[in-house]
């Protein structure tokens, strides 16, 4: 029923999902940290502009993104220079993409769970002598643990289910840019529409059951907390 | 007596819509993208020359294809291809008889440096580029037509992993015109611009390195009685309309 390049769609978009969402966590923790403690005046432009990708389009982010990135575009420039040649049409260049496009969907769970601890926890752990790094990662991390597991499901689904942002910069490539949504998007087009049934069909059933799966788990993971 | 006037004045306004209502009346035309431009262009000329109105929707014509069999508001279609006007034909939601090719594209392989592009297309034998843009094969007409010539100059193999694909020709030419890809294969309609050649290089693909692309125009059932969609079909065959979009890039 399906083509090997389907397959291979899959396979691709289950990667870029896994390997953006890693580097989502790795950069909206300490952003989401920083968020939630700091008193800088820079604070609200950054909040501000973390949850801008939630306003632009995905096609018009990825136009941008198509631009900027290419030869022609600053970063593009930047990117030459380092040797790295440019990101539109290739992978690496996707997962920049998922990341600037699921940024707030992992700064946001985290966020909430930062604030909703409270300065409590990390005062009791100063006053028990724990460094603040000590402290973050003994008494702030396990206490905000749900909220890392919101902020991994959101984003991991987000980057599946990301189709714009993918259309305009990715250019369709089997194997390294063409992923799921795109895939269903050409069968729906080229009027492969069984095609396009047995693909839609299978991602909803799986991410059903991965969202499922982890809110059971996020269940049982606050019941042991509290 | 003031007020008096106002009513007057109502009434005779609304008499006027309604009179201007019933000569004129208004058409939704689907239109494929390629043809988005050029369809601007000629839905003046027919809006002065019928008093009709026409509104365009632009986008893909798979995706029209769709929407038409879901009951989209369209009583025209202008595809970018001749074989979904005839699958909606017989599928019994074309008007018989109606089906005509209003244009044929043209292929054009486009770059923004001055050098690159030859009079020949043998720049494609060579090693001096490292993406070539195309649109998707499978979903546009103009796609297809670029692999065809591939394959007709045999050069298939060597550019195989060199190759980037738009969803449509109009992302083709984005991919060119941003500089992500050093030439692409084009629509002769984005290469014309006012009557001009986009500025660069370019070949203007012969035709007989691809199967024609002809681009056939529909009156559909839901069009069967409405005024402006049959005179806009009429439209389309004039003499007028076809030097319009010969000035646009398209042959017939």
């Amino acid at each position: 029923m399906l083509s090997p390049q389907d397959w291979m769609a899959i396979g691709l978009t289950l990667r870029l999902a896994a390997i953006s969402t890693l580097v989502l966590l790795l950069i909206a923790s300490p952003l989401a940290w920083w968020l939630a403690r700091s008193r800088s005046p820079w604070r609200a432009p950054v909040a501000a502009l973390t949850s801008l990708p939630l306003v632009l389009p995905p096609t018009v982010l990825g136009f941008y993104l198509l631009v900027t990135l290419g030869p022609e575009g600053p970063l593009g420039h930047l990117t030459l220079l380092l040797g790295l040649g440019t990101l539109p049409f290739s992978f690496a260049g996707l997962v920049v993409g998922s990341v600037v496009y699921s940024l707030p969907f992992a700064v946001q769970p985290l966020l909430h769970a930062f604030q909703n601890m409270g300065n409590r926890p990390l005062e009791l752990a100063a006053t028990l002598r724990a460094s603040p790094l000590d402290a973050f990662f003994t008494v702030a991390l396990p206490l905000a643990w749900p909220g890392f597991v919101s902020a991994a499901v959101l984003s991991f689904a987000h980057t599946i289910g990301e189709f714009g942002m993918v259309l305009m910069m990715g250019g369709n490539i089997p194997g390294q840019t063409q992923v799921l949504s795109t895939q269903i998007y050409g069968h729906v087009e080229a009027m492969a529409y069984s095609q396009a049934h047995t693909l839609a069909a299978g991602m909803l059933v799986f991410s059903f059951v991965v969202l499922l799966g982890l809110n059971l788990l996020q269940k049982r993971g606050l019941r042991m907390g509290s | 007596m003031v007020r008096r006037n106002w009513i007057w004045c109502w009434s005779l306004l609304w008499l006027g819509l309604a009179a201007h209502g019933a000569g004129a009346a208004e058409v939704h035309v689907a239109v494929a993208a390629n043809f988005s431009g050029t369809m601007k262009v000629l839905s003046r000329v027919f809006e002065q020359e019928s008093g009709h109105q026409a509104r365009i929707i632009t986008g893909a014509t798979g995706k029209f294809y769709a929407q038409i069999k879901n009951g989209a508001p369209f009583q025209v279609l202008l595809a970018a291809d001749a074989q979904t006007p005839l699958l909606l034909e017989q599928e019994g939601f074309v008007v018989p008889g109606s089906r005509f090719t209003y244009a044929v594209g043209r292929l054009v392989l486009w770059s923004k440096q001055t050098d690159l592009v030859d009079a020949q297309g043998d720049v494609l034998r060579s090693a001096r580029f490292k993406r070539l843009a195309i649109a998707d094969p499978r979903l546009a007409p103009y796609g297809a037509a670029s692999v065809q010539v591939l394959e007709h100059m045999k050069v298939m193999a060597q550019v195989k992993d060199r190759l980037v694909q738009g969803d449509s020709v109009a992302q083709a030419y984005q991919f060119v015109a941003s500089g992500n890809a050093e030439l692409g294969f084009i629509a002769s309609s984005q290469w014309v611009v006012n009557g001009q050649p986009l500025a660069g290089s370019s070949w203007l693909v012969p035709q007989s390195l691809h199967s024609p692309l002809r681009q056939d125009a529909v009156l559909l059932t839901s069009g069967q009685a409405n005024p402006a969609a049959i005179a806009l079909m009429g439209f389309l065959q004039s003499p007028r309309a076809r030097a319009v979009m010969r000035e646009h890039g398209y042959t017939h």
